[in-house]
């Protein structure tokens, strides 16, 4: 069960920050003030991926929830990581980019750390 | 600096808020585990048992700092390029894992320690092989409204 929660949790964050990305760099700069704030939620209110974004989230946000109910934080958070292999691999099978010697390197590390973390 | 805004004022102002969004993903995150161990209920597909759960005063507060972390972050995209935010904001694994051992008393085994650090260098190596897009954010800036 552990394994089916981190799956959903990582697959909804990696949709959730590609959408986040590439929304927010289109909205340009924005603040964490109070009027900063207000124009980041009519920001959000403006655009539908924002909103896609964020749904992908709160689903990845339930699966954290229902992963610390059993398991340790300390296995939850850097379990969640597994979205940087995920990342890569929709990088090389999805988009068809070429990945760099460094780039491979750092997934196969986040991938070898989850194992030894899940182990 | 590569992949941030070059003026001190800008600097100063990323690197505020990354500091503000490390709190707030440490802060909550240990009030979520905290108060989620408390639940009798384990959750399921159920929506209701997870907006059940956030009436514990915990989860509560955990989902509070975690959705104020989220917008912060977006601000994060906001100034810098993912490429940046991804290997710094990759230091919460480690976070995380010192908060579980320290407050939450898990037991983390050397393995685990290990394997966080690993993720921790991965990560750090995964973002900093990304795309620099800080000129569509310029652009976006400098477009008038």
């Amino acid at each position: 069960m552990r394994w089916i929660l981190v799956s959903a949790m990582v697959i909804a964050t990696v949709a959730g920050d590609l959408l986040q990305s590439h929304e927010m760099k289109r909205a340009g700069e924005q603040s964490v003030s109070a009027k900063g704030l207000a124009r980041l939620l009519h920001t959000i209110a403006q655009r539908r991926l924002l909103i896609l974004g964020i749904a992908c989230n709160a689903v990845s946000f339930f699966s954290f929830m229902a992963l610390v109910q059993t398991e340790p934080l300390s296995f939850a958070v850097p379990a969640s990581s597994a979205s940087f292999v995920l990342e890569t691999a929709l990088a090389k099978f999805v988009l068809h980019e070429r990945l760099g010697a460094r780039r491979t390197a750092g997934a196969l590390a986040v991938l070898a750390g989850v194992v030894l973390v899940g182990g | 600096m590569k992949n941030l805004p070059q003026h001190s004022g800008a600097v100063l102002k990323t690197y505020s808020i990354l500091l503000f969004f490390l709190a707030l993903k440490a802060a909550g995150n240990s009030a979520m585990a905290w108060g989620m161990k408390q639940i009798p209920e384990r959750m399921s597909m159920n929506p209701a048992l997870y907006l059940r759960a956030m009436l514990n005063p915990f989860v509560a507060l955990g989902v509070a700092a975690l959705i104020l972390a989220l917008l912060t972050r977006m601000a994060l995209f906001s100034l810098a390029d993912l490429s940046f935010v991804l290997p710094v904001t990759a230091v919460g694994y480690v976070i995380a894992v010192f908060i579980g051992k320290v407050f939450l008393q898990e037991t983390v085994s050397g393995q685990r320690w290990l394997g966080t650090l690993l993720i921790f260098a991965g990560a750090a190596l995964v973002g900093s092989t990304s795309e620099n897009t800080t000129s569509v954010t310029r652009k976006a800036r400098d477009e008038p409204q």
